[in-house]
């Protein structure tokens, strides 16, 4: 009887435990992973959150003191929030179409194809800290070739990184230059993109801009997709390139009585991850740095949820 | 017995949440050193120093300094680790460890207040008490100060830096002008004397006032003032000295008088590197510059295209009677306090700090200035008269500094971006940026106490 094949609750318990187990040592090494590097700092960055702690000294509970201090009184918060959801705003977007543009016109050139795609990738491979040198001494105001040839031109020469109203474009710029990395995931999309819907597409009169926007957008979608999240996360962390074009620009070396001004010029390269690093490291208040680091953490996840949810709708299954 | 599922998950919970704090208060705290290492009674020691120095003559000259120390300490053995960035020593004073290092030196002044205060460096008193060194009859006023925090001597200098006025003899005798100026009021006449127009540039600057020109920082204009940045009560002081809003409007006063911020600055970022031979003072572009005194070594060696000669900082016209002072930092030496070694670690510093013939040796080499009255009158010192300029500024007891404070360098930022606003214009009631700069930097401090 099939009844009496069945087998016991005791039985069926052990094998879902089995299952369990072998399920857990299958996954294993990412949990431990998760745990020791993503886990336990998580857990113990809010844990010093509320603690007066100088990394030096052990650690005393403080309540909320560390958090009003961030918010309140602490002068370069905001401007830190301001100068990173700028960059999140625009840095991110224009980075996405830039790359998309030129992975679309790689991908339709006949020859040269592979120079091209040579020229705009080498870029990327460029150490950030060289890159951003580079660029400081191109757009020196005063001694760069850029400002020079625009001089020529008869055109308006901007102070580039040494003014508050054009050093983000300036980082724009050079995070453009880098798109090496855009350009490889899109050509890879738009190639995969299949050739009859823009053939069916053609037949129904469809023109260049239509069979993009009907035909290329909806099947790159997801790839668009993961574009914005993970620049939205790595312009979260954007700390080298600011903080080497200021150091650049400014000429300031630091030290006793001659400090490095915070984003130079005019806290307007200031960004969340130099916060974090000036709190803990400078100010050696290990505490309220934590309550920054979690602030910045809760804002990428706030960014991330945000797009998938409103991006799971675009992407068709 | 059953225990209810959700008792069971409870307890789970909590368990983990102690455990997971159990290990982060686990790895807090700093070592505690101290000790008899028994170093005194003969016993072979090895202490770990570390220091910042990379170059090849600094690097011989601490060589030879730790050789010349062993002689007289044959059983104390010195690990010597050079081109020690002061973050990395920092996280290992933070992290401890029999590989921590015992004597470490630092380039800035900035962290003593911290390293002092929660005990990362051993207070160096009772050594010194034990050893007879009065600190006050062995080391300048300035140095002694930018070097401990509130009584705790958790460090000593380890040669000091001085800041004066770099000049061009030849563009001052065409300018017509026979000496240096020693006021503000005869420096302001000169640098427009110096100052030489070209299109909308100059050709030649008399001296460059903006405070992102190198080492025209508010801290070294302030030196010249004798500002001390905090009262009694360890408050900031800023918005009630007058000294502090007499220093900004005179520089920005300076500027408006040498073609404006927005002028100056366009010619600044045409600026070659600081420590390069393209400084603007070695280049010509600017004729008068405030500078340390590594800088009469780099001239010598750049050989610039015109004389040159050196002389204190002017001052304040109603402070005549202080010229000669200046601004004064340096490199510091302590002892970590979780050292186990802190005998035979307070020999070396002793010796590097306090042997004249040492410290004389070191200064030479490097080209800093000596850090204790006996090696700054020492006839062995290598010292033309660009140089002496500086030890009589490291000697004159106006010289200032920059105070320790708890939480680094985090007031003299503050003070600096109030520098950037107001001399670009974006700030204009310099008594209001004062006051609410005086509560930043009091808020600050509060939150590091």
């Amino acid at each position: 009887m099939a009844l009496l094949d069945t087998p016991r609750p005791a039985a069926l318990r052990r094998k879902r435990r089995r299952e369990a187990v072998r399920t857990l040592a299958f996954l294993s090494p990412w949990l431990i992973g998760f745990g020791l590097f993503f886990a336990y700092p998580l857990v113990s960055t809010a844990y010093f959150s509320f603690m007066k702690y100088d990394g030096f000294t052990a650690p005393t509970f403080n309540g909320l003191k560390n958090w009003t201090y961030l918010f309140e009184h602490y002068p370069f918060f905001w401007q830190g929030l301001r100068n990173t959801l700028w960059l999140v705003a625009v840095m991110v977007t224009l980075r996405v179409a830039f790359g998309l543009g030129v992975g679309v016109l790689i991908t339709k050139v006949k020859t040269g194809a592979g120079f091209f795609r040579t020229a705009f990738y080498l870029p990327y491979l460029a150490p950030p800290v060289a890159a951003t040198m580079a660029f400081a001494f191109l757009l020196n105001p005063g001694t760069g070739p850029v400002n020079h040839l625009l001089g020529e031109l008869g055109l308006p020469q901007p102070g580039w990184f040494t003014d508050p109203d054009w050093s983000k474009p300036a980082l724009t710029l050079l995070a453009m230059w880098g798109i090496g990395d855009l350009m490889v995931i899109f050509m890879a999309a738009l190639l995969d993109v299949p050739k009859e819907q823009y053939e069916a597409a053609e037949l129904d009169g469809a023109g260049p801009w239509q069979r993009f926007r009907f035909v290329t957008l909806p099947n790159i979608t997801p790839i668009v997709l993961f574009a914005v999240v993970t620049g939205v996360i790595q312009t979260m962390q954007y700390y080298t390139q600011a903080i080497v074009a200021g150091k650049v620009a400014s000429g300031v070396i630091g030290g006793s009585g001659q400090q490095f001004e915070p984003g130079y010029p005019h806290g307007s390269t200031w960004t969340l991850p130099q916060m974090v690093y000036n709190l803990g490291f400078q100010r050696f208040d290990t505490g309220t740095a934590c309550a920054a680091a979690l602030v910045l953490f809760a804002i990428s996840m706030a960014f991330t949820a945000l797009l998938l949810r409103r991006g799971s709708g675009l992407v068709e299954d | 017995m059953h225990t209810p599922r959700r008792t069971r998950r409870t307890l789970a919970a909590a368990t983990g949440a102690a455990a997971a704090l159990a290990l982060l208060t686990a790895c807090t705290g700093t070592p505690q050193g101290g000790g008899d290492d028994g170093s005194a009674e003969g016993k072979d020691v090895t202490i770990t120093f570390w220091h910042g120095w990379s170059q090849d003559n600094e690097t011989k000259a601490i060589d030879a300094n730790i050789a010349a120390f062993q002689k007289l300490h044959p059983n104390i053995h010195v690990k010597v680790v050079g081109n020690i960035a002061d973050d990395k020593s920092e996280q290992a004073l933070r992290a401890g460890g029999a590989d921590a290092p015992d004597v470490v030196s630092s380039f800035t002044t900035d962290n003593v207040g911290k390293f002092c205060s929660a005990k990362v460096w051993a207070d160096l008193t009772p050594f010194l008490k034990k050893d007879g060194i009065d600190p006050a009859r062995t080391f300048p006023a300035a140095m002694l100060s930018y070097s401990g925090y509130r009584g705790n001597q958790c460090s000593l200098p380890l040669l000091g830096d001085a800041y004066g006025l770099y000049y061009n003899k030849t563009a001052f005798a065409a300018a017509g002008i026979t000496a240096p100026p020693k006021t503000f009021g005869e420096f302001e006449a000169d640098a427009v004397k110096l100052t030489t127009a070209q299109g909308d540039g100059y050709k030649q600057l008399g001296f460059m006032p903006n405070y992102h020109g190198y080492e025209s920082t508010p801290s070294h204009f302030l030196g010249q003032y004798g500002a001390g940045y905090f009262g009694q009560d360890g408050r900031s002081d800023i918005a009630s000295d007058p000294r502090v809003a007499a220093m900004f409007a005179w520089q920005k006063g300076l500027a408006d008088k040498l073609g404006g911020f927005e002028k100056l600055e366009k010619y600044r970022t045409g600026f070659g590197d600081e420590f390069s031979a393209k400084n603007p003072f070695t280049t010509g572009q600017v004729a008068m510059a405030i500078d340390g005194e590594w800088r009469t070594a780099s001239l010598a060696e750049d050989k610039p295209a015109f004389e040159w000669a050196t002389a204190p900082f002017p001052v304040p016209d109603d402070q005549a009677a202080t010229y000669g002072r200046g601004y004064q930092t340096g490199t510091i030496i302590g002892i970590a306090n979780g050292s186990r070694k802190q005998t035979a670690a307070w020999q070396l510093v002793k010796y590097l700090t306090t042997d004249t013939d040492a410290v004389v040796g070191f200064a030479n080499a490097i080209h800093n200035v000596p850090s204790t009255f006996a090696a700054l009158d020492s006839p062995k010192l290598d010292a033309d008269a660009n140089f002496r300029t500086f030890l009589a500024i490291a000697k004159n007891p106006n010289s200032s500094t920059t105070p320790a404070s708890v939480n680094g360098g985090a007031y003299q930022v503050s003070l600096q971006n109030l520098g950037y606003e107001y001399e670009s214009g974006r700030l204009t009631d310099l008594k209001a940026g004062l006051t609410a700069t005086a509560k930043e930097i009091d808020a600050a401090i509060d939150q590091a106490k």
